[in-house]
């Protein structure tokens, strides 16, 4: 399989707190990549790193095979291949839900505005918010608003979408509308990198998943290895929590 | 209530007798309060913006150099015309141009006079403007940054496309504040002899002693000026907050549900309080249905026919 990402030697540092050692690991395409550990082991801000909403402190990101890290003054068009979902949805709430899901297409990709709407008709409506379009970012439910963003991603044709804790922020009753869309990229073949409290998510959709804890990565594998027999005794305390709930 | 007839009876003779020098003075008052705050707000825009420019460890020194010398100006900018009374700001200025250089250059007539008016109030807007709009940026949760950033946008596209709008909506009450404090505020213009709303009282006061009853028509004519300016402020905030309710767009029939079918103008069916529209789609139901029927008996009636035709056929065949 082709390698899409590939993270070498990553380290992070807010003043004297190193919240990334020594990260390594690849993303292939169509590899659908759950990250997994303890709030504060780093997880969040390893993909703010990949899309450089953080400037890592030393390591190298190849994209494509091409490290973006060295590369001058390409954030932008980086970013525009790489699409992130965040926690908290960051819907540009002066816009429509339409509008949310065509600027970023037309302004950066420099699409004909046709042909941006009826990309953005198309994503909307397989999150199922294709009636909501005329909407706007506080008229809707937070699994709403979370559906609209994953659009807007999927409508700039990323190559990799991130995932930043996507149903943290939601009402229990909403996490699973969100997930079922997130099932569905899935097993339309899209690389994806999700970092996740859901462990039945991570279990059930993910092939490959990520164990954190102190910035570096403990333990990764296949789901059934990891969720069935962990190798280290802090991954197997860490899920034998989180399965107790 | 003598008095208050006595007022009355002043006032309708001041107006009758100078209400051509008031409606100058408002029209004076309102052309500097508008023009002002305008070209005030672009300074304020212009300040706001480059003060906010972002620059981190990473950029080359001459870019941070730059971007911190832009800071230090438009600091000192504000807090100096902040910091001083207007009145004398225009002092200042009307008469520190030709002293500076000896006369050639000056505010000359009463166009001079114009100028440096709406420079003077112009500048000031500027300054409280320029942190307005410095405090309406910073008050956009950075969230609104990332999510621009991260489908690929450039801090240009971000400021124009996502920023700057909301926070133009959050600053127009700020805006609004200017205008109205621009209004009253023209009238220290008397100073270098701009002939404003409060000059006219001035002059016709001078000339007739008539302080009370000249203060109440002033008095007046503000509130007017500033109670419509906070009027058409609010109309326009109204407007840019755009409607509280939007339509769910029909997208695909079958997937008809309570919340996607609606009637514009009439609510939706399931409106409790729309009995005139569950009416009418009953109506239409039960056209629908007797349609349905017709179709169905004229179907039974022709098969019956084909049927009695093909026995009669039979019969003469055999």
């Amino acid at each position: 399989m082709k390698e899409i990402l590939q993270v070498n030697h990553l380290s992070k540092a807010f003043g004297n707190h190193q919240v990334l050692k020594d990260i390594d690991f690849t993303v292939s395409k169509g590899d659908v990549t759950s990250i997994i550990g303890a709030s504060g082991s780093g997880k969040s801000t390893l993909l703010r790193c990949i899309n450089l909403l953080e400037i890592p402190t030393s390591g190298e990101i190849h994209f494509q095979g091409e490290n973006i890290l060295s590369r001058k003054g390409g954030a932008a068009a980086y970013r525009s291949k790489v699409g992130m979902v965040f926690q908290s949805f960051n819907l540009f709430n002066n816009m429509t839900v339409l509008e949310n899901c065509i600027v970023g297409q037309t302004k950066v990709l420099k699409r004909p505005r046709k042909e941006a709407e009826e990309k953005a008709m198309k994503y909307l409506t397989k999150v199922g918010m294709a009636p909501y379009i005329n909407a706007r970012p506080r008229q809707l439910s937070g699994g709403q608003k979370q559906r609209v963003a994953i659009a807007r991603a999927l409508a700039m044709d990323p190559e990799v979408l991130l995932f930043d804790e996507p149903t943290s922020a939601l009402d229990p009753e909403m996490v699973g509308e969100v997930l079922s869309v997130m099932r569905d990229l899935a097993a339309d073949g899209l690389t994806m990198l999700v970092v996740t409290h859901e462990m039945a998510f991570a279990r059930d959709v993910s092939n490959h998943v990520v164990f954190m804890r102190d910035g570096v990565i403990w333990e990764e594998g296949a789901p059934e290895q990891i969720f069935t027999d962990p190798q280290r005794d802090e991954t197997r305390e860490f899920l034998s929590r989180f399965m107790e709930r | 209530m003598d008095k208050l007839f006595a007022l009355g009876y002043d006032i309708s003779r001041l107006w009758e007798n100078y209400w051509p020098n008031y409606l100058t003075g408002i029209r004076n008052t309102l052309i500097v309060a508008v023009v002002a705050t305008l070209v005030g707000c672009i300074i304020g825009l212009v300040c706001g913006i480059l003060n906010t420019i972002p620059y981190t460890k990473n950029d080359s020194l001459g870019k941070r150099f730059i971007l911190k010398l832009i800071r230090v100006v438009v600091r000192v900018y504000v807090e100096v015309f902040r910091g001083t009374p207007m009145i004398l700001q225009a002092v200042f200025i009307y008469f520190g141009l030709p002293y500076f250089t000896s006369g050639s250059v000056a505010f000359k007539g009463n166009t001079g006079i114009w100028i440096a008016s709406l420079i003077v109030v112009s500048i000031n807007t500027g300054a409280y403007m320029a942190e307005s709009v410095r405090g309406g940026i910073i008050s956009i949760d950075p969230g609104q940054t990332e999510g621009a950033k991260a489908i690929g946008m450039t801090h240009v596209q971000t400021m124009y496309n996502v920023i700057l709008p909301q926070a133009f909506r959050n600053i127009i009450p700020q805006i609004g504040n200017n205008f109205i404090i621009n209004i009253k505020d023209t009238s220290v213009m008397f100073v270098i002899g701009f002939i404003e709303f409060f000059a006219v009282h001035r002059n016709i006061v001078g000339v007739n002693l008539m302080y009370f009853p000249s203060a109440v028509i002033e008095m007046i004519g503000y509130l007017c000026l500033t109670l419509t300016a906070s009027f058409l402020l609010r109309l326009l905030e109204k407007k840019m907050d755009g409607s509280n309710s939007y339509e769910l767009a029909q997208v695909d029939a079958l997937t008809m549900t309570a919340g996607n079918y609606n009637h514009p103008g009439r609510g939706t069916p399931f409106d409790e309080r729309n009995p005139e529209a569950v009416k009418s789609m009953l109506r239409e139901e039960l056209r629908r249905q007797a349609e349905r029927d017709e179709a169905k008996r004229q179907g039974e009636r022709a098969e019956t026919r084909r049927q009695n035709a093909a026995g009669d056929h039979d019969q003469r065949g055999e």
